[in-house]
């Protein structure tokens, strides 16, 4: 089966390509049919490749396919080839999965869209380039797939093209990211400079022998390596093109700006995890980029006021827990942490879209109200989601996956109770601005009917995701509740176990810790967004409140301090300097050419007497100079 | 003989399409494609046999060659000669020429005739260019190409044709009298050095020279490289000239003339005047740098899209001369990769401001925008281009770019990092030519034809070798091993070589001995083993597929 790896990423290739192609003048229901398809197909070859790793898993646990040669100069050489261990194969299948279904909802939803077959098109190349990224065995092919994404990233965003703000959005999110590329670029420069390989596992096995723990080079590779993941990732201080980039059509949102993209960084870092063991001040600003960015978003959702940016917010606030995860060493909860959050944020991201649809495209939480008995499926894949994203304790998925990166940050020898207390921060804002979101949309009085009702090719991945927000978190079961850590044992083949270090309290009595700080989350938005809503606009209207709600909408003021920094500047430069100034030594040597032969010109009059003259007085001067010498 | 006949063909029939335009401009346009295709196909016929044995090939041989007596008084030689370098660029420049053919079809009604004739004698002087090995020849097809040139602006441009045909004219001519000057020296170099007066290549190549005068001369030639890369600062004349004039001259300025001036430095400043290269290296990487980000910037604050697209032309040359003059062999394969992606991608981007502008008849972006609506295929071009142009991975200006980046880090980190945000500069401008041109609301209610036949063939070609670059380049970066070799060993000396920690590729372990006579007709005889296309610029001893997949660094490669 394992022969079949590359099909994975080229099925969907091979969909792209001809939606590109033939797309324009193809019925809609062909298009949707090859889009769905042929992610179904790939969905399927990685679970018969994932069924055959758990029973005849390869030798050293890890499969490599190589294609061909990609380029190979001097003592450098690449290959087109395929990476399969316990890591990529779980990102394999939360993506190929998720987006199957997310491409049946969109079948739906982009219904009579003008751009039907684009859309397929770019979300199967999307998919593709996504699982090249993940499957990629060196890190040029990473990558490929990691620019791949970018860029059907952007061409979503900015799949309305004909409205300028999204077009603007989708520049922000591809410019942005890029940042993090070009860090990320220069990363790589370096390692191949120093390992000779860009190899990922030569690389980790090279950067184990040759650099000592502490290495310079491992804390600038991986601190390189990390503004990519940022940028990618949306976290601190890249973070700001995430909720713009919901400009896009929302199954984008939810499968790229939620799911799968935005968690590449936490993939890269995975990956490379060898790097970041060596480099401690590496991992410990993983560990701060993450913590400061999950509160920081935490912030910024709880007073936005358009639903799915408060689901951006909450992504981005997520994606730091991965982080954080990462950057304490609890690496295989980070990755659980991963699989949980891409199914309940792709069904907050397809329930919200729901909404959307039958509100007739109103985006803002308060218009709604007391949709709850109009719209129960999307009520209901709300209530889960939601509970799952803020951690109900025990029956969601997001509560294991989120408890045991908290534990880590709090037991593990990298982490310290400071981590940790952010992360039970954000779990308390976690909890707040996800039931101010359900309770202001789906309860209280109802502003405006919904209109139009939804069918089932919108209903079954959304109750998919929904089951899977639910059971999702049962392959990892915490010490307190049985032990037994399937999730991580699959996984150890790829990834080091948490480590254990001294911790000030038991797991059961920090997870205690952790649940309160959800009641009490919940319990505020009861309070403040259901019960008593005008104490929350009260205190939302007071003259802090207004300037606090202010700084937090414009999520800290960071876009303005960027427009001011740099794309003013750039701006400015490029158009004072349109004619370009270097061409003035040219155009300048020219016109002193002319001026020259102008006024000499105007000796040349005709005049016999003038020229007798100047022959004269030539000849006199001439004559004195010779004397005079 | 048969490097005569790729020069021939174009001169020939020339003339005639030329000619035969009065009564059947039809006639012409066809005559014209047929010999455009016709050394395409030679080009290719002589690639296809030759790729098999380019590990066979030694330090000294050519693919094919013709070396006769011209004006035996002075030393001068009528000598062709090709090995992998030319016969890429050969080919591109072939394929170029029938894209320009093409591309002019509908474009071109006046002046039919002399219009093809400059055509393909510019294409005639751009193969005598990148062909000719004796340094009288050499200058003799550097001007060939400059007047034709000259005419295709002036004539068939645009509003400023005779602003910009000037300025051309000028910048190229007065660099090219300073290359002419130092080729003079070097000969009276050569002889006050050994007594002989020759203006070939590999007799020059050796010419004992005083540091001081080697740099001068060396000069010369840079200068005329230079002006026509363009390096910042001398690249003002690009904006104007690739702006005004018509499409395929666009195409051809941008696919080919620019590559005339890498390929020279190639080919003659790093091997023929190392030391002085070398020396001079610090000033010509900084400039490269430089102008990889003031071509970006500029590029961002253009409002033609011909002249957005120039200046972008200024930003990836600006790749190829660093990687030049890092002149590592990974850097320098890097540069090279650069001049075949950037030949197809920005020919192919003025090809679509061509089409843009046939149908819409203004360049501005202000008065575009929305095109994305009535023209999707065109449209779609115009994207796949751009990503090509701002360095998505897959698309092979990528290839080129990042071997450069990588290979320019191995010797300073500061050039790289700032060159890599030159990447970064890139998207700048290229999400702003989509925006402002294709995207937005359809103001001007733009109801356009979308792309015909034709044009699906053409751009459809060319995305397809943009791929292909981007995605299996090894071919081209095994026919120009080779060279790269040889330019390495040039340039950097055995000693240099190992201090800069490249690897040779010297195919020891399948060398044939140095007898193994290699022109064209005999490869076809001359089968030898099996193909070993991945061994080529491996290093000896090396796993064929030399992947780093099983092996920590290959065997000699790690530092």
């Amino acid at each position: 089966m394992f022969h079949l790896l590359w099909l994975v990423p080229a099925i969907p290739f091979a969909g792209a390509a001809l939606l590109m192609i033939f797309g324009p003048r193809m019925a809609h229901r062909t298009a949707a049919w090859i889009g769905c398809c042929s992610i179904g197909i790939s969905a399927v070859i990685s679970m018969l490749i994932a069924w055959q790793f758990l029973h005849q898993p390869p030798a050293g646990g890890s499969y490599t396919q190589h294609l061909w040669t990609w380029m190979s100069v001097a003592n450098f050489h690449l290959g087109i080839s395929f990476y399969l261990d316990a890591l990529s194969l779980i990102f394999m299948l939360v993506v190929t999965f998720v987006s199957f279904f997310i491409h049946v909802y969109s079948s739906e939803y982009m219904r009579g869209d003008e751009g039907f077959s684009r859309f397929f098109a770019y979300m199967n190349l999307f998919v593709a380039s996504m699982l090249v990224l993940l499957l990629g065995s060196n890190l040029l092919l990473l990558y490929l797939g990691w620019e791949g994404v970018g860029v059907c990233s952007y061409l979503l965003i900015g799949f309305w093209y004909t409205d300028p703000k999204n077009g603007l959005a989708a520049q922000k999110a591809f410019i942005t990211t890029r940042v993090g590329d070009t860090a990320m670029a220069v990363g790589l420069y370096l390692l191949f400079r120093q390992l000779g390989t860009l190899n990922i596992q030569s690389l980790m096995q090279a950067a184990q022998h040759q650099w000592p723990h502490g290495s310079v080079y491992a804390t600038a590779a991986g601190l390189l390596l990390l503004g990519g993941a940022c940028g990618k990732s949306a976290q601190l201080p890249l973070q700001t093109w995430l909720p713009d980039a919901m400009a896009g059509p929302t199954p984008t949102s939810a499968l790229i700006h939620a799911a799968t993209m935005v968690t590449a960084g936490v993939y890269l870092i995975a990956r490379t995890h060898v790097l970041y063991s060596l480099a401690p001040t590496a991992q410990l600003a993983v560990a701060v980029v993450g913590a400061a960015t999950l509160i920081a978003a935490g912030f910024a959702a709880l007073v936005q006021d358009d639903i799915k940016r408060i689901l951006a917010y909450s992504t981005v606030s997520q994606i730091g827990y991965m982080f954080l995860g990462l950057g304490v060493g609890a690496w295989t909860a980070a990755i659980f942490h991963f699989m949980t959050h891409a199914f309940f944020k792709a069904l907050l991201f397809l329930a919200s879209g729901m909404v959307i649809t039958s509100m007739h495209h109103e985006q803002n939480i308060f218009k709604m109200g007391g949709l709850r008995k109009e719209l129960p499926l999307a009520y209901w894949a709300f209530v889960i989601g939601g509970c799952s994203l803020a951690g109900l304790p025990l029956v969601t998925a997001g509560f294991y996956s989120k408890g045991l990166i908290l534990w880590g940050a709090l037991s593990s020898p990298v982490g310290s109770a400071t981590l940790w207390f952010f992360g039970v921060i954000g779990v308390l804002m976690t909890s707040l601005y996800t039931f101010r979101l359900i309770f202001i949309t789906f309860h209280g009085p109802c502003h405006h009917k919904p209109s139009q009702k939804t069918g089932w090719l919108m209903g079954v991945p959304v109750i998919v995701l929904m089951t899977l927000s639910v059971v999702g978190g049962f392959v990892e079961l915490p010490s307190y509740l049985g032990n037994h850590p399937w999730f991580t044992n699959f996984l150890q083949s790829a990834l080091p176990a948490t480590a254990e270090g001294h911790a000030p309290l038991t797991e059961l009595g920090a997870e205690g810790i952790v649940v309160l700080a959800f009641f009490l989350g919940l319990g505020a938005a009861w309070f403040f967004f259901l019960q008593r809503r005008e104490l929350s606009e009260s205190m939302a209207g007071s003259g802090l409140g207004r300037a606090l709600h202010r700084w937090w909408y414009t999520d800290w003021g960071m876009d303005w301090l960027y427009d001011r920094l740099f794309v003013r500047p750039v701006g400015w430069f490029s158009r004072t300097n349109k004619k370009d100034a270097v061409d003035l030594i040219y155009t300048g040597t020219a016109a002193v050419t002319r001026s020259g032969w102008s006024s000499l010109r105007l000796t040349e009059t005709g005049r016999v007497r003038w020229y007798a003259t100047a022959l004269v007085v030539g000849t006199v001067i001439f004559v004195l100079i010779v004397a005079l010498l | 003989m048969i490097l005569v006949w790729l020069i021939v063909i174009p001169l020939a029939t020339g003339l005639i399409a030329g000619l035969v335009a009065r009564k059947n401009a039809l006639l012409c346009r066809w005559l014209s494609l047929f010999a455009t295709v016709a050394g395409f196909l030679i080009s290719v016929d002589l690639w296809v046999r030759y790729y098999p044995h380019i590990s066979l090939l030694t330090q000294e041989q050519w693919i094919a060659q013709i070396n006769v007596p011209w004006i035996s008084g002075f030393g001068i030689r009528f000598h062709l000669a090709m090995d992998g370098m030319s016969l890429l660029l050969v080919t591109l420049t072939f394929l170029l020429g029938i894209v320009s053919v093409m591309i002019s079809w509908r474009e071109i009604h006046d002046g039919v005739g002399f219009f093809h004739f400059n055509l393909l004698w510019v294409l005639a002087g751009i193969v005598g260019v990148f062909l000719a090995m004796d340094l009288f020849l050499f200058y003799f097809a550097w001007e060939l190409m400059l007047i034709p040139m000259y005419f295709l602006i002036a004539i068939w441009g645009h509003e400023r044709r005779v602003y910009a045909s000037v300025k051309f004219f000028l910048f190229t001519q007065l660099s090219g009298l300073l290359m002419l000057v130092a080729i003079l020296a070097l000969y009276f170099a050569h002889h006050a050095a050994t007594g002989v007066y020759t203006f070939e290549y590999d007799a020059l190549m050796h010419t004992p020279l005083a540091p001081g005068t080697e740099m001068l001369i060396m000069l010369g030639f840079f200068v005329a490289f230079a002006v026509k890369l363009p390096m910042f600062p001398f690249h003002t004349w690009l904006p104007d000239a690739h702006t005004e004039a018509p499409t395929a001259g666009s195409v051809i300025l941008a696919g080919l003339l620019l590559k005339t001036g890498a390929y020279g430095l190639i080919r003659f400043v790093l091997p023929l005047f190392p030391a002085a290269a070398h020396r001079f290296a610090p000033i010509a990487t900084a400039l490269a740098v430089a102008g990889i980000l003031y071509g970006a910037v500029l590029a961002y604050g253009q409002t033609d899209v011909k002249r957005l697209v120039a200046y972008t032309s200024v930003s990836h040359l600006g790749f190829v001369l660093l990687g030049i003059f890092i002149g590592t062999p990974l850097a320098i394969a890097g540069a090279f990769i650069t001049m075949i992606a950037h030949g197809i991608s920005t020919g192919s981007m003025f090809m679509i401001c061509g089409m843009v502008q046939e149908r819409t008849h203004t360049r501005d972006m202000d008065r575009l925008g929305g095109l994305w609506e009535t023209i999707p295929r065109l449209s779609g071009s115009a994207m796949f281009f751009m990503l090509a142009s701002v360095g998505l991975p897959g698309i092979g200006d990528f290839v080129g770019e990042f071997l450069v980046l990588l290979g320019t880090y191995q010797v300073s980190h500061m050039l790289a990092a700032l060159a890599t945000i030159g990447v970064l500069c890139s998207t700048f401008y290229g999400l702003k030519f989509i925006a402002r041109g294709f995207h937005g609301p359809n103001r001007n209610q733009w109801k356009l034809a979308d792309l015909s036949a034709r044009e699906i063939l053409l751009m459809g070609a060319m995305i397809v070798v943009a791929l292909w670059l981007g995605l299996y380049p090894q071919p081209v970066l095994n026919t120009f091993a080779p060279t790269g070799q040889r330019v390495d060993q040039a340039f950097n000396g055995p000693t240099m070589a190992k201090l800069q920690g490249g690897v040779k590729m010297v195919p020891a372990s399948v060398a044939g001995p140095a007898e193994f006579a290699v022109s064209a007709p005999m490869l076809s005889q001359t089968p030898r083993g099996p193909y070993r296309q991945d061994r080529a610029a491996s290093p000896a001893g090396a796993p064929a597929v030399a992947l780093a997949l099983t092996h920590t660094g290959s065997a000699g490669g790690k530092r």
